[in-house]
């Protein structure tokens, strides 16, 4: 068992900036530009290792915990998941509610950190952020029950377990379809992307995760960036592996076969913010609260 | 037995000693002694009860019809001792030094008089084996209760309120005494032992005393939507009131449900479905509302109803399971409400104790005049932040267990019910989630507000010390939360003889191997957390580090008054997930003109239940009773010929029924 967490671990910090490297070179491939090499997050992450910290007068041990909590618990959370073909390394009946809680358990830092410096722009990210998450979380919940009636399991190795393939061709394929649509768009909201929040922009009203780290600097900054691509990494974990649920037998295949799959989200995801402008904020909850009845519709389907 | 007599006796003594005392500062030693004495002691028996799981009695006569003086610690009482006299014993540890604070020239013997009564009427409430007693108990502990609210009777709210939980208390009353004079009427005694008949009652006559004891005991508990008494309460009353009310009283309320439960036939499924549902609307409702209060007791009071919604939530849904043969989820069900009712009398206990320090340090219970207290309070910050990580049920804590259990019961029945049976506990689910969701909202709101940031309200004094006594027994009760987060099996080990008494079902070691993951993880979490805060530690002392002021996006003018505000950070949640009527309402001045004068803007969120169904639907049941003030002539023949009238009627009617027989 040793062996397999150490695995995953090492696949989660190495290949975790990967991602955003291929989507911010998808968006520059759009826009015409050469765009910053792909793996320009590692550079980036290596700066930031090696600067001093610049913190806030204002701010207290909360501040600096923001950071740590965002790092530990995607690390811990992946723990709980399959990665593509390789089996989750810990499972038990109903980690897949410890798993939605310990992303709260972020979210309640990430926020309190933003509202520690006392400022009004980190104040509005960190509202926005528990907002939005309020209607992101029961979506997530469906999602995972749909695949829980499917598997007639309660923990996240055997949801994602082989029996994914068959129900793509049994009569589970059209809620399959449907909860891919919203874990997509789980993903977009929780990992701060494009039509919900723009990560480029730092001074903008419309953004959400981006303002609320806007005081964090130097290898806390790290930390954050760090955490932030984890996360993408693990959510996309879920998607890559309903998507393409293949097992080869071979831990090499079945690796790069998931690595193959999260670097097509990433251009997916790079596809979709290139195309598409920033939602307004007063839609944003409607098209949340639309993903949730598709999620219930999908729930509704695979109970038939 | 003995033990538990002693600690009434003390208590009583207590209180006695505290009242003919008076003014002199010995009036508080006395009172707080014998609480102190007597929860260690009933503490102790009600641990020895949960873990040999056996029952003790104790009868004597007592000169009142019908009355006896019969007492039962069985696991169910002892399952609610356990926190009664936890939370007392520290609850009272807190009270000294918190009232000593308050105007000195004012006695404090009153106080401690109704707070030992209150404290012995619970312990009484709860081992009562007959009805007389028990409604006796009852009654003593809505009055002391209703004293202790009032405690700040010269503030208007404070009166209001209280006056209040005075009528909704004794709304619930009524019912009770329907509820007993029935019971006793079927069984044809008042003791609880020789309610064994209840158990074979038609359907119809069980629903009718359940749904009496459903609403009866649930507005003690603040079962939604009679709930309105609470939100109001619990700010008025003293802090440590508030944690003893919040934490354990109105759970007596739950105590009173499981208790005629318990003779009553097994439950058809839609009693199940009634108290769940009921439950799930409460914990929606309940949390909607605090996550909009800037009053920070006010907000913990609406998360209570929040919380009492999630246990009966549990146990409506073990009983839905129980009754349709599913011993396994019920099981689930019903651990995760118990369990989550201890949990709540910890965390709560922490919370309402660290926001009368607040309260105490600030002088004022709005959020919105606090701020940048973590830096002046460190420890009392950490506590708060730890009580709210509990009750948003985040891990490594203890709220996460028992909302866990919870969520394994609805989802186990979500993936083995056939077809759309499974979809209402799925749906439930989905609620839960989004009440765990505005929990967090609600709570990182309250810290963020209060604690973090710069002070709000320059005004507010710097430098505040808190007593040891009040930092221990807040810490005390955090650890509590922390050990069972870690080791949840001995907290379900020693809850198994009450559960299995409330679910009528024998508990295996399925629910000990179940959570144990849950606290290794937590285990997990903590290592990994300290780990990666002693990376950065080091970080921070070998790098280079400068301090400056928060940047404000090149602006260099920015002031305290642009941070936000609570009313700010849930307005987003307010206007885009709640309906129109929850809420909060808007006074405001129109703006007018090319330069406009100063004007003003007051955000209230009052309870919508409260003033858009009861209130008026009191005012006009008001109105309708004027029309009978004829009857109220004000001559005394009248009145005595009413009383001739009456006398006849029950005459005839005395003639008619006694004809058949």
């Amino acid at each position: 068992m040793i062996g397999r967490i150490a695995l995953q671990l090492a696949v989660l910090l190495i290949f975790a900036p990967l991602p955003l490297g291929v989507i911010n070179k998808t968006k520059a491939l759009f826009a015409g530009r050469i765009g910053p090499p792909v793996l320009q997050p590692y550079y980036d992450l290596g700066r930031l290792w090696r600067k001093g910290f610049v913190i806030s007068r204002t701010t207290t041990w909360v501040f600096l915990a923001g950071p740590v909590v965002g790092l530990v618990v995607p690390l811990l959370a992946a723990l709980l998941l399959p990665f593509g073909g390789l089996p989750a390394p810990i499972s038990f009946t109903g980690d897949l509610i410890l798993f939605v809680y310990l992303f709260g358990l972020s979210r309640f830092f990430t926020a309190a950190a933003a509202l520690d410096t006392g400022s009004s722009f980190e104040g509005m990210g960190a509202a926005r952020e528990v907002t939005f998450s309020c209607l992101a979380e029961p979506t997530l919940f469906f999602a995972l029950l749909v695949l829980a009636r499917g598997a007639k399991s309660l923990n996240l190795g055997s949801l994602f377990g082989s029996q994914l393939a068959g129900q793509w061709q049994g009569d589970a394929s059209a809620s399959l379809g449907l909860i891919l649509v919203c874990l997509f768009v789980v993903l977009l909201v929780e990992n701060s992307r494009i039509p919900f929040d723009d990560p480029n922009t730092h001074l903008e009203l419309t953004m959400i995760h981006e303002v609320m780290v806007l005081d964090h600097s130097g290898p806390a900054l790290g930390m954050v960036l760090y955490g932030a691509s984890m996360k993408l990494m693990v959510m996309g974990a879920l998607l890559v592996r309903i998507a393409l649920p293949i097992q080869t037998g071979s831990i090499l295949l079945d690796l790069l076969v998931f690595l193959a799959g999260l670097l097509t989200l990433a251009v997916l995801i790079g596809v979709v913010e290139s195309t598409m402008a920033r939602l307004q904020l007063p839609r944003v909850p409607q098209v949340l609260v639309g993903t949730t009845l598709i999620s219930i519709f999908a729930l509704v389907l695979v109970l038939r | 037995m003995s033990l538990l007599l002693y600690a009434l006796l003390i208590l009583f003594g207590g209180s006695l000693g505290a009242l003919l005392l008076g003014k002199s500062k010995l009036a508080s030693r006395v009172g707080a002694v014998a609480v102190l004495l007597a929860t260690m002691l009933s503490g102790y028996l009600a641990l020895q009860v949960l873990l040999s799981g056996q029952t003790l009695t104790f009868s004597t006569p007592w000169a009142v019809p019908g009355g006896e003086f019969r007492l039962l610690l069985d696991p169910l009482a002892a399952f609610f001792i356990l926190p009664i006299s936890i939370l007392s014993f520290f609850c009272t540890l807190y009270a000294g030094p918190y009232l000593a604070h308050g105007e000195r020239s004012r006695s404090l013997a009153p106080h401690w008089f109704f707070y030992t009564i209150m404290v012995l009427a619970m312990l009484l409430v709860v081992t009562a084996a007959n009805s007389l007693l028990f409604l006796f108990a009852w009654e003593i502990m809505t009055l002391s209760s209703f004293f202790l609210v009032a405690w700040d009777h010269h503030l208007k709210e404070v009166r209001k309120a209280a006056w209040l939980y005075l009528l909704a208390a004794h709304c619930c009353m009524i019912l009770l005494l329907a509820l007993f004079v029935l019971a006793g009427n079927y069984s044809g005694s008042l003791n609880f032992s020789d309610f064994g008949p209840l158990a074979e009652l038609p359907l119809t006559s069980g629903s009718l005393l359940y749904m009496l004891a459903l609403f009866g005991f649930g507005v003690k508990a603040g079962l939604f939507p009679i709930h309105i008494w609470l939100p109001n309460a619990h700010p008025a009353a003293p802090s440590h009131v508030s944690a003893l009310m919040s934490g354990v009283l109105i759970k007596t309320g739950i105590y009173g449900i499981l208790r005629i439960l318990s003779f009553l036939p097994p439950a058809p499924a839609w009693w199940g479905w009634l108290m769940a549902l009921l439950g799930a609307a409460g914990a929606l409702y309940g949390i909607s509302m605090a996550a909009q209060q800037r009053d920070i007791k006010r907000c913990l009071a609406y998360s209570t109803v929040e919380n009492i919604g999630i246990m009966f939530l549990g146990f409506g849904f073990g009983l839905v399971a129980a009754a349709q043969g599913y011993p396994t989820i019920a099981l689930f069900a019903f651990a995760g409400g118990m369990l989550h009712l201890w949990n709540h009398a910890l965390f709560k206990g922490v919370m309402f104790l660290g926001a009368g320090v607040l309260l105490q340090a600030t002088g004022t219970r709005d959020m919105n005049r606090m701020g940048g207290l973590l830096k002046q309070m460190p420890v009392v910050g950490i506590l708060l932040i730890g009580g709210s990580l509990a009750l948003g049920a985040l891990p490594p804590l203890n709220g996460l267990i028992s909302e866990w259990l919870i969520y394994l019961g609805l989802s186990q029945a979500g993936i083995s019910l056939g077809g759309f049976n499974a979809l209402v506990p799925l749906l439930l689910i989905g609620l839960l989630g989004l009440v765990g969701a505005l929990a967090l909202l609600t709570f990182s709101r309250l810290i963020g507000i209060s604690l973090l940031g710069e002070p709000r309200d320059p005004s507010i004094a710097q430098h505040h010390a808190t007593a040891p006594a009040m930092l221990i027994s807040m810490a005390t009760l955090l650890a509590g939360c922390l050990a069972i987060g870690i080791y949840p099996q001995g907290a379900l080990r020693l809850l198994t003889p009450a559960l299995s008494s409330v679910a009528r079902l024998s508990v295996g070691a399925e629910l000990e191997s179940a959570v144990a993951p849950l606290g290794q993880w937590a285990l997990l979490l903590l290592a990994g957390l300290i780990l990666c805060a002693g990376i950065l530690t080091f970080l921070l002392r070998i790098g280079h580090r400068a301090q400056a002021t928060t940047w404000c996006c090149g602006f260099r003018f920015s002031t305290v008054r642009m941070s936000y505000t609570a009313e700010g950070f849930s307005e987003l949640s307010a206007a885009h997930l709640m309906p129109g009527i929850m809420r909060p309402h808007l006074q405001r001045e129109k703006v007018e003109g090319i330069f406009p004068a100063a004007t003003s803007l007051a955000q209230t969120s009052p309870d919508p239940v409260l003033i858009r169904i009861l209130n008026p639907l009191f005012i006009a049941v008001g109105d309708r009773c004027q029309k009978l003030r004829w009857l109220q002539q004000g001559q005394l023949p009248i009145y005595l010929l009413y009383m001739f009238i009456l006398c006849i009627l029950l005459l005839a009617w005395s003639v008619w029924t006694g004809r058949g027989g």
